[in-house]
């Protein structure tokens, strides 16, 4: 009996969990889950509580739901990974023997990275909206703010799900805006990238859209250290901007488990090769979602993309091949643009977003880089594909790999 | 491809004036790029740029954070010597491509 074991039952693991068991023989392979909790977030859901359009019980489901029959589940803390020996040890002294070991536990944001962000107004008039306790938290706090400076910052890169913050600004605006007090209200996005996003086209739509919507950008700033007093933040490059409400997205790190393991970079993220999905340096051991450092977004289209790669891969291995399929880096990102609409943008580690129709040329329904309701309807009927066929395992109509059909250069 | 001419040598370069090919990198060069940049070099300057090559040449991708853990200089300091955007500066100065910042 051979054993394959997977690190973290988030959207990356939980989705490995029901692909392998279709693929691998329960007489030769146990399949092994572990995670220290017991809850399932839809975490694309977070970025709504803040304005009231989801409650937190629509974002919540337990884990079990998810798991395949015939896979171990072990709720527990993960101590560390030791590599050379194929083991794995658990917190309360457990020790679990790998032969293939897939690390899937993510990525956390850590606000205790930049000096004062967890302070004294934490969670009073700073918020992040990346964890469940921060969204519900600030949708508490808007139910009867009566405006002022609301600042959205982001710490550091990589973050997950880098349209999130563009997402929130829009909705914000149209949030203020039905309650008929835009004008009391003055946002602004200090971010360390270059504009609004990094590729030419995107920025080019996603920029316009926050002039358009009266929304102030102030790029290439990277935040320092927070005065809970003067509520102010600072950069390293000495601008400093005042708010009444801060939202953060903090320093995103992978998990601590992996710097006690020594597998980490100077982030906690994995070094994985980006197109095999195989850790450096192990032969072994594979990594998918926000716990590598493959140079795309840190995304659940990503990891679900990435999982079909990892699975042909896997197999690929375990069965003495060389490692047949290669991914791209695709990602997929639906973005809400607010009142009901949204955009949607689709690229690799090569290509940028483009515009045209997705997945059907000419038809879509879906348009690449154009602001429509069909867009936003995607976005919100995700959230059932998610729970219903992505966790599972099932096969999407849509290609691991990116396509151009659709696309126009 | 565009070329620049800096104290009388001439090396290719992109659009944004970062180097294509590292190897036409001298320190005569770094200086005229840094005047042009408004910044005139001393030698912890000059330190910064020797680890960028090095690290670049390694195949690691740059970040601010991993400048700041260097061992050279802090996040500040750093800051301090490249004002503004100072990785954008620094990587030009040093003559290796422009850092990706993936998202």
């Amino acid at each position: 009996m051979r054993n394959l074991l997977i690190l973290g039952a988030g959207t990356a693991g939980t989705m490995m969990a029901n692909k392998l068991r279709k693929e691998l023989s329960t007489e030769d392979w146990n399949i092994t889950i572990v995670d220290q909790y017991k809850t399932h977030y839809y975490q694309p859901g977070f970025l709504f509580i803040p304005f009231g359009i989801y409650k937190k019980e629509d974002v919540v489901k337990p884990k079990s739901d998810f798991f395949p029959i015939g896979v171990n589940v072990i709720y527990s803390k993960i101590d560390k990974i030791v590599p050379e020996e194929n083991k794995v040890l658990l917190d309360e002294g457990q020790v679990l023997k790998y032969d293939y070991l897939i690390i899937a536990t993510g990525t956390k944001t850590s606000p205790e990275e930049v000096e004062g962000l967890k302070g004294s107004q934490w969670n009073k008039s700073v918020f992040d909206f990346y964890t469940i306790e921060g969204s519900v938290a600030l949708a508490e706090f808007f139910k009867s703010w009566k405006g002022g400076k609301l600042v959205v910052n982001v710490a550091e890169l990589p973050y997950k799900c880098p349209v999130a913050p563009l997402e929130f600004v829009f909705l914000a605006d149209a949030f203020f805006t039905e309650r008929g007090m835009r004008d009391k209200v003055d946002i602004t996005l200090a971010t360390p990238l270059p504009g609004a996003f990094t590729k030419p086209k995107a920025t080019k739509l996603l920029g316009g859209l926050l002039e358009e919507k009266n929304i102030k950008i102030i790029p290439d700033y990277n935040i320092s250290s927070l005065d809970n007093e003067q509520k102010t933040i600072v950069d390293y490059g000495g601008t400093v901007i005042p708010f009444d409400c801060l939202v953060t997205v903090p320093t995103n790190k992978g998990d601590d488990m992996l710097e006690r393991s020594g597998m980490g970079d100077d982030l906690n993220f994995v070094p994985t090769d980006k197109n095999t999905l195989k850790a450096e340096n192990y032969d072994n051991i594979f990594v998918l979602g926000d716990a590598s450092n493959i140079p795309t977004s840190k995304a659940g289209s990503v990891a679900h993309f990435a999982s079909e790669i990892l699975t042909e891969n896997i197999l690929c291995s375990i069965e003495g091949r060389p490692m047949t399929a290669s991914f791209d880096g695709h990602a997929n990102c639906y973005i809400v643009t607010g009142h009901g609409k949204g955009t949607l943008i689709d690229f690799n580690y090569t290509t940028e977003p483009l515009p045209g129709n997705f997945p059907m040329p000419g038809i879509g329904p879906f348009g690449l880089l154009k602001i429509t309701r069909m867009n936003y309807y995607g976005k919100m009927l995700f959230r059932w594909i998610y729970w219903h066929v992505l966790l599972k395992g099932k096969e999407m109509p849509i290609s691991a790999n990116m396509t151009m059909v659709g696309k126009k250069l | 491809m565009a070329q620049k001419q800096f104290s009388g040598v001439t090396v290719d370069v992109n659009d944004e004036g970062y180097f294509t090919n590292s190897s036409q990198w001298t320190i005569d060069i770094a200086k005229a790029i840094a005047i042009e940049e408004g910044i005139q070099l001393s030698d912890k300057h000059i330190d910064v740029l020797s680890f960028i090559r090095k690290s670049v040449a390694g195949g690691a991708a740059l970040t601010i954070r991993s400048m700041g853990k260097s061992g050279i200089v802090d996040v500040k300091e750093f800051y301090g010597l490249f004002p503004g955007a100072p990785l954008k500066k620094a990587t030009k100065i040093a003559g290796v491509p422009k850092p990706t910042s993936c998202i």
